[in-house]
C-alpha cells in the first residue's frame, strides 16, 4: 500500500517539477504572464461554470420566446445572456423529449462548451466515455445509472468541429410553481451533457 | 490521423466512472497547465488545430497512458520547441538561452477576461454557395491522413443526410498543417447507429425496435463529403 501512494506521489512531484521548471522559463522569455495565468484559472474556478447552463436551461423552460430563439439560433440567444467565452462561439441546443434523449462526446479530443458548462470533468475527457458513447450510449448511461424507457431513442453529437451542444433536458414534474432561478438550481451539470435526467422534485405540501 | 485520440468506437476501457464531486483541478499543476495553454494560445503563434494536432500524434501508448493535463502539457512542450520558443536545452536547465521570439508578447492580466469573452470565433464570409442541402444524402470520403483531420475512422466511407447546414467554418485539415484556413461550408452529417456500427452490434444491445431509430450526428466539412445517389 506504501508503495502504490509513494509511486503516485514521486510521478506527481515529477510533473510538477516539469511544470514549474516551464512556467518560469516562459516568463522569463516574457511568453506568459504568471498573474494572467492566475486569472484564467481564477475565471474557470469562480466565474464559468454549470451555473450558466443552467441559467440557460431554466430560461427555456420559463420563457416561450427564448425557448423558440434557442431552437433558432443558440449562438445569438445564449451570448444575449453574457456566456460568450471561448469554447462556445458556435451553440447549438439540443431539446430532450420523451421521444428523443440526446448525449454529447468529443470522441476525437475533449471539445466541450465551456462557456456554458465551464471545464469538462475527467470522465468526459477520457477514453472509457470517449471510445463507448457512440457505439454504446446505451452502456455509457447504464454507468450513470440512467435507464431510457423502450421508445426513447438516442442521438448522440460527436462534436468534431467548433460547434458546442448544450442538451436541455426535460423540465422535471412537480416544478409547476418554480420560477427560473429555483428551477435553474434543479440543472444538473450531467443533465445538460445527457448523461443524467432530472427526477421530479419533491411535492410540495 | 490515425492516432491514439480517435477513440471513437474503441473497446476494452472499462465503465465510464464519475468522480463525486470532483474539483476542477486535482493538482495545482493542472491549474498551471491549463493556465499557461490558454495564455500561450493568445501568443497567436499557434491556431487550436495545430494545438489539437500536436496532442493527438503523441505516441498512442503514451497518449492513453497520460492524463488529460498531461497531454496538454506534452502538447504546449511540443508546439514551443516547433516554434523555437525553447529548446531541450532551456527546459533541462531552466534558464532561458535561444533568442526570444518577439512576435510572443505575453497576455496580460488586465487583457484576460476580454480575450476569454471574446473567444475565436472559426466561422467565416465566402461567397461561394453550399454544395449540399438539407435532407440530401452523402457519403463520406475514405482517408487515413498522417496528418490533422476531423473525420474519425469511424464514421468514413458511411452514408449520411445533411441536417444542418452551420456556415462557413475554417477547414482543420489545412489549418493544422500550415497551408491556411480554406474555409468551406460545416454541415450536421446525421448517421443512423445502425449504418456505423451492424444490424448485430446495435440488436444486441437493446432487443426493442426503438434502437433502430438510435443516431449519431457528426459536423463534417465539404471536402469531406460526395453526394450519394444511392438508396
Amino acid at each position: 500500500m506504501h508503495s502504490h501512494d509513494d509511486d503516485d506521489h514521486s510521478h506527481l512531484t515529477d510533473i510538477e517539477a516539469r511544470v514549474r521548471a516551464l512556467e518560469s522559463l516562459l516568463g522569463e522569455k516574457g511568453y506568459i504572464n504568471s498573474t494572467a495565468v492566475d486569472e484564467i484559472v481564477q475565471t474557470y474556478e469562480k466565474k464559468i461554470g454549470p451555473q450558466n447552463g443552467a441559467h440557460v436551461v431554466a430560461k427555456a423552460w420559463t420563457d416561450k420566446q427564448f425557448n423558440d430563439w434557442l431552437r433558432k439560433d443558440a449562438t445569438a440567444a445564449i451570448h444575449s445572456l453574457g456566456y460568450t467565452s471561448r469554447q462556445g462561439e458556435h451553440m447549438e441546443a439540443v431539446f430532450n423529449s420523451p421521444d428523443t434523449h440526446h448525449l454529447v462526446v468529443c470522441t476525437l479530443c475533449s471539445c466541450y462548451p465551456w462557456s456554458v458548462l465551464g471545464l469538462p470533468p475527467t470522465w468526459y475527457k477520457s477514453p472509457p466515455y470517449r471510445s463507448k458513447a457512440v457505439i454504446d450510449p446505451r452502456g455509457v448511461l447504464a454507468d450513470f445509472g440512467v435507464h431510457l424507457p423502450e421508445h426513447t431513442s438516442i442521438e448522440v453529437h460527436d462534436s468534431t468541429a467548433e460547434i458546442r451542444y448544450l442538451v436541455i433536458p426535460e423540465r422535471p414534474a412537480n416544478t409547476d410553481d418554480l420560477d427560473e432561478k429555483a428551477l435553474s438550481q434543479l440543472v444538473t451539470r450531467n443533465s445538460m451533457i445527457g448523461t443524467a435526467i432530472l427526477a421530479p422534485a419533491e411535492k410540495t405540501k | 490521423m490515425n492516432g491514439g485520440a480517435d477513440l471513437g468506437g474503441m473497446m476494452g476501457f472499462g465503465p465510464v466512472i464519475e468522480e463525486p464531486d470532483e474539483p476542477n483541478f486535482h493538482a495545482q499543476w493542472e491549474e498551471r497547465v491549463l493556465g499557461i495553454t490558454v495564455a500561450l494560445g493568445a501568443c497567436g503563434q499557434w491556431n487550436i488545430d495545430q494545438s489539437r494536432f500536436a496532442r493527438e500524434s503523441l505516441p498512442p501508448a503514451i497518449y492513453l497512458s497520460s492524463s488529460y493535463y498531461e497531454i496538454w502539457y506534452r502538447g504546449i512542450v511540443k508546439l514551443l520547441k516547433q516554434n523555437h520558443m525553447i529548446s531541450d536545452k532551456e527546459l533541462a536547465t531552466a534558464q532561458a538561452s535561444l533568442p526570444r521570439v518577439d512576435e510572443c508578447n505575453a497576455l496580460l492580466p488586465e487583457n484576460v477576461e476580454a480575450t476569454l469573452m471574446a473567444g475565436s470565433p472559426a466561422n467565416r464570409k465566402s461567397d461561394q454557395p453550399a454544395a449540399f442541402d438539407v435532407g440530401q444524402q452523402v457519403r463520406t470520403i475514405n482517408i487515413h491522413p498522417e496528418t490533422h483531420t476531423r473525420l474519425p475512422r469511424y464514421a468514413r466511407d458511411k452514408t449520411g443526410i445533411i441536417s444542418k447546414v452551420h456556415g462557413v467554418h475554417v477547414l482543420p485539415d489545412t489549418s493544422a498543417v500550415g497551408q491556411g484556413e480554406q474555409a468551406t461550408w460545416l454541415y450536421k452529417v446525421s448517421f443512423d447507429a445502425q449504418t456505423l456500427w451492424g444490424d448485430t452490434r446495435v440488436n444486441e444491445q437493446v432487443n426493442n425496435k426503438a434502437t433502430n431509430k438510435d443516431k449519431v450526428h457528426l459536423d463534417l466539412w465539404q471536402p469531406y463529403l460526395k453526394a450519394d445517389t444511392t438508396l
